[in-house]
């Protein structure tokens, strides 16, 4: 099994557990024990899934990804400790951030929904042609990342969050906006897409959503 | 009773009874001469108190007579004692130990459990000294005058490891040149020298006594800018060289071979594997001074001779193994057994195992647990094996090591209790836990218990897994012509198999057809019509020239190359393929190379030499400078053979014109093994050598002086702190060895990986140096790395053993641990398909429409597919989401 194989369900589900923080180790780049060079995937896996941390308001620092072979054993020691003592630093996952228990949840499990969809994502829009750590590192971190980000991903996980809370119960804009923390436009914006699409309708005595 | 532990260096003591060392095969225990029964007909204790009545102590030495087709020696090698000089101070201080009993300090099995400790007090030693060559390259009495090619590396190591121990100690290595000529070991020596504490000294240092008091050891020394110093040390190890076994001399006579002038095996230089007696093979440090990677090679290269003496007889004596019947457990519920093993003390020490043993059969499902000493060793082996059948377990957690060596052990111990090998799952409770935390040790044994729960948790969704054979075809496929080649055409063809041999150049030779004579004298040309001339003849060899490989594909035992060559386009289907592709001279872009016909390279220089080039006699200074093109931020490796290369030529210069003043510019003389004599003998004939160091590179113009063009070089001499100048009528430079071109193009056909230096990655750089981590696929020659003609040949035969490992089979077994597509969650994206380079994806037509497949041979089981497909209809065997999504969730405990 190649770190390529570290699915972003394995990450949200460890932060879902629970765990203040998920180490990947993978091969050194360029030396790759296959020759699928899989672990440019999980870089590029970890660097979009700090940016989701970030978005849902995790610290994206929880997650470090680094790489070395076989024979690094002090290396690999001295990056785990280095790591358990930033994420000791910043404390139980969600306290650090100032998050709720509940919120957090709620937040992560609406990612995890997404997952196959950000699988497509990744392919069509996200993929970066060239190997290079730099270029990964850059590419993340360049606007027209944020860009795609929030067309892509933000989006999808608004709604996500939406409709997971309509699933619960029928709720107003205004309820639904305070909830996640959003502003009523960009959520009445979200629910007119998401009764296009025949999702959600609209109960006129209640003045209320609700799932179609 | 007593006795200096032989395993240990005689630093901690034994009983007569004992275990030779932890990982022994068999590991049981025997006794050894300092019996007192054996010596004194006393005692008997042991025999009395054995309720096996495993002891007989009146056991008589046998004679066994063999009849045998062929003998191998390896005979192996003795440290070099230091004893035999007191200057050394080794048995008269205390705290002077060898190279050797610093190994076995630092061990984790060794006299004090992996602590370093000093013999005079038991403390930590926070200040050490390494001496290189203790032993070697000294022609005065007693002392060996060639290089043992290992210290250099191994002291590194020591170092590292020191550093690993006691992160504040300080590491002092007084040495004369650095080594380095390994593939990788460049980087190496920069990794030991760049941590901090740690200093290189290039000097002689002797030591002068020790203070009675601290006995602490005391060691002058002289450095080029501070003169003569004295330092004390807490410890100073000798790093000691290589000698022949012990009683080699009666050994050499036993089998009739001759011994070389240095007592090590005298052998042929066009087969350094054979000895001067036929049918008797060499392999490993009796050859000669050598390093793991050699030794391994000319092991499988020994292989591989015999198997052209004896191929006739080949599998006569071989059994095939027979497991019960399997068990069809996949309906049943999960009945674990978890075995957690001390490892000796490496786990024990660290770890409580029995409270562990005790929380494993707390956990869901988890039948049967209980400790063993040594899970790996035999009879604990079959102790798994009885405990499956009597418990009836049908999932077997081994909580010891990394599966990386011992997985295929265990999972043998299921089969044989008739139970699918993929229900074996193995916690890694030593080097992910005891090995780490040697220091936190309740905190190390909470951490084995949630490793084992997360085992336990996987070990419930594992699956039987189905391997299937593959038929293997047995012709071989070589890629390239030059010596390591056709050597191991040859001796693959010598065992019975047809060899296709593709050379991209219109005739056979490679690299070598530019050279004439090796340091030894080995007329290389008349050597090479030979070889060639055998590889026409052979009826088994077939031979392409002018060959480009088009197109590579299929699989171990099954693969099909397309050639274009002299013979038009062919495809060679093949059960086996090896790549001995070569390497280059480099084209220096500096040191005036290419702008005048002055400045030459070393190949070059050969070539003028063979032709008496009257230009090149009728120089007066001659320079030439080492390390051009490597040993740099460009290429950050040893190029290995240019200081030989430099000597050879340098002494063929000598012969021709005694009277020419020749200049070696270097930075480390690397003439490691018996290349050693000659750099001396060059030395003794006036060749100057003349260090520099990278900061102040030589430089090079060209000048007219007294009406005559010449190269002046400049060049600062570390030792008079000067710059000197020589007007040369000839530069000649050493060009490093460089991949080559086509070396890119074929690792991406056959699918193997490169080095960060593009040469070829082997599969383990100590264990498997002529295979890569593709099956079926094999390396040798130049290609893996830089190196001598007589390495290059031994190498071949090494892959030709390999080769031949995998040819002399009828089938090979793939792993049951790859990718599998659920058709009915298939969308047809192809999302699998792009993500996976080994091509194992495509899609076929099947009743519910167009589908991904996986081809189960090519499918090398990374899974990077897996998490690439958007309705999770593709999955990894054996790392399933269920498998590895309930390791996660079982990490947080109570969960």
């Amino acid at each position: 099994m190649c770190s390529g194989r570290i699915d972003l369900e394995f990450i949200l589900r460890a932060f879902a557990n629970g765990h203040d923080g998920v180490f990947i180790g993978g091969c050194k780049l360029n030396e790759c024990n296959y020759v699928t060079q899989g672990n440019y995937d999980a870089l590029g896996n970890t660097l979009l899934c700090r940016k989701i941390m970030a978005y849902i308001g995790l610290n994206p620092e929880r997650l470090k990804i680094e790489f070395m072979n076989a024979s690094d054993g002090i290396k690999l020691a001295e990056s785990i400790n280095a790591f358990s003592e930033s994420v000791n630093e910043l404390g139980p996952l969600g306290q650090g951030e100032g998050e709720k228990e509940e919120g957090l949840k709620f937040k992560l499990d609406a990612v995890r929904k997404l997952v196959p969809y950000l699988r497509l994502v990744e392919r069509e829009r996200l993929r970066m042609p060239v190997k290079s750590e730099e270029a990964y590192r850059k590419f993340f971190a360049s606007p027209e990342m944020d860009r795609l980000f929030n067309e892509l991903v933000a989006n999808k996980m608004a709604m996500s969050q939406i409709m997971m809370l309509l699933r619960e119960k029928p709720l107003s804009t205004g309820e639904i906006a305070s909830t996640l923390g959003l502003s009523p436009s960009e959520v009445a914006k979200h629910i007119n897409v998401s009764s296009m699409h025949g999702l959600v309708r609209y109960d006129v005595a209640q003045n209320n959503y609700a799932i179609a | 009773m007593e006795y200096p532990d032989q395993f240990n260096q005689e630093i901690n003591s034994n009983k007569a009874v004992h275990i030779f060392f932890s990982q022994a095969i068999p590991l049981v225990a025997y006794i050894d001469e300092s019996c007192l029964y054996l010596k004194e007909k006393k005692c008997l204790i042991c025999e009395s108190v054995c309720q096996a009545g495993a002891i007989d102590l009146h056991q008589e030495p046998e004679k066994i007579e063999l009849n045998v087709g062929a003998i191998i020696l390896s005979l192996g090698l003795e440290p070099f004692d230091p004893k035999v000089k007191d200057e050394y101070g080794y048995g008269r201080l205390q705290n002077v130990v060898t190279s050797m009993d610093y190994e076995r300090l630092l061990s984790s099995t060794g006299p004090y459990a992996g602590q370093v400790l000093r013999a005079s007090d038991k403390k930590h030693p926070q200040k050490i000294a390494w001496i290189q060559c203790i032993g070697s390259r000294r022609v005065t009495p007693g002392d060996n005058s060639y290089c043992s090619a290992v210290c250099c590396t191994y002291t590194q190591k020591q170092v590292i490891l020191t550093k690993d121990h006691e992160a504040e100690a300080e590491c002092t290595v007084f040495h004369n040149d650095i080594r380095s000529y390994g593939k990788d070991f460049e980087r190496y020596f920069q990794r030991a020298d760049n941590l901090s504490g740690t200093r290189f000294i290039r000097s002689y240092a002797s030591i002068v006594g020790e203070d009675p008091e601290t006995k602490n050891v005391i060691v002058k020394y002289a450095t080029a800018d501070q003169g003569v110093k004295v330092e004390e040390f807490d410890m100073v190890v000798l790093s000691v060289g290589l000698t022949p076994p012990k009683n080699v001399d009666k050994l050499a006579e036993t089998f009739g071979i001759e011994l070389n002038s240095h007592n090590f095996c005298k052998n042929n230089l066009i087969n350094p594997i054979e000895t001067t007696r036929p049918g008797v093979f060499v392999s490993g440090t009796f050859v000669g001074p050598t390093d793991i990677p050699e030794s391994v090679f000319s092991a499988s290269g020994a292989g591989a001779q015999c198997g052209q003496l004896l191929d006739r007889r080949r599998g006569k004596l071989t059994k095939e193994r027979i497991y019960p019947p399997e068990k069809d457990v996949a309906n049943e519920e999960p009945r674990i057994g978890v075995f957690v093993c001390h490892c000796g003390a490496n786990i024990g020490s660290v770890v409580n195992v029995p409270s562990v043993v005790e929380y494993a059969l707390t956990l869901p499902n988890v039948v049967y647990a209980q400790e063993q000493l040594f899970s790996c060793a035999t009879n604990s082996a079959m102790q798994i094996t009885d405990m499956t059948k009597e418990k009836g377990l049908n999932r077997v957690i081994i909580a010891a090591c990394s599966p990386r060596t011992l997985e295929p052990l265990f999972r043998d111990t299921l089969q044989e209790a008739g139970i699918n090998k993929y229900y074996c799952e193995m916690a890694n409770i030593r080097e992910h836990n005891s090995w780490v935390h040697s220091k936190e040790k309740e905190d190390a044994t909470e951490k084995a218990k949630d490793i084992v729960r997360m085992s336990v948790a996987r070990a419930y969704h594992l699956e039987p897994l189905q391997e299937f054979d593959l038929p293997v075809n047995k012709t071989a496929l070589v890629v390239g012509g030059g010596i390591a080649g056709m050597t191991c055409a040859l001796s693959i063809a010598n065992q019975g198999h047809t060899v296709c041999l593709v050379e991209k150049e219109k005739e056979l030779g490679g690299a070598a057809r530019r050279i004439h004579y090796t340091l030894e004298g080995l007329d290389v040309q008349a050597y090479l019509r030979d070889l060639i001339r055998t590889v026409y003849q052979h009826q088994s060899i077939h031979v392409y020239h002018d060959a480009s490989i088009l197109d590579a594909s299929g699989y171990v035992g099954n693969f099909i190359t397309k050639v274009k060559s002299d013979k038009g386009i062919s495809d060679i289907k093949h059960g086996a393929v090896v790549l001995a592709t070569g390497a280059e001279e480099y084209k220096p872009t500096e040191y005036l190379y290419g702008e005048d016909d002055k400045v030459i390279t070393q190949v070059e220089l050969e070539e003028k030499i063979v032709n008496d080039d009257e230009k090149l006699l009728a120089s007066e200074n001659l320079v030439m400078i080492q390390c051009v093109g490597c040993r740099n931020e460009d290429r950050n490796y040893c190029a290995r053979i240019c200081c030989g290369h430099a000597i050879k030529n340098a002494l063929k210069l000598k012969e021709k014109k005694p009277e020419m003043d020749i200049y070696v510019l270097f930075r480390d003389m690397r003439t490691y093994g018996y290349a050693e004599d000659y750099y001396r003998e060059a030395s003794n004939k006036d060749v100057k050598f003349i260090r520099w160091e990278p900061e102040t590179r030589p430089k090079v113009q060209a000048v007219e002086e007294g009406g005559k063009p010449v190269i002046r070089v400049a060049v600062t001499d570390p030792v008079l702190g000067q710059e000197i100048a020589i007007d040369a009528d000839s530069l000649v430079l050493s060009a490093a060895v460089i991949p080559s071109a086509t070396t890119k193009e074929v690792a991406n056909l056959f699918k193997v990986t490169l080095n960060p230096d593009e040469f070829f990655k082997e599969a383990h750089a100590k264990l498997k140096p002529v295979e890569f981590a593709t099956d079926g696929v094999y390396l040798c020659g130049l290609a893996q790395y830089p190196k001598r003609i007589t390495e290059s040949i031994s190498q071949a035969y090494g892959a030709a053993g390999r080769v031949l490992t995998l040819l002399s089979h009828d089938t090979v077994v793939a792993s049951g641990a790859i990718c599998e597509v659920m058709e009915d969650a298939c969308v047809s994206c192809g999302a699998c398909i792009t993500a996976c380079t080994y091509g194992a994806i495509e899609f076929v037509d099947t009743a519910k429409g167009r589908k991904a497949w996986v081809n189960p041979v090519l499918c090398k089981g990374d899974g990077v597919c897996n998490t690439k497909c958007p309705t999770g209809a593709i999955t990894l065997k054996h790392f399933t989401d269920d498998e590895l999504l309930s390791q996660i969730d079982a990490a947080m405990p109570g969960l």
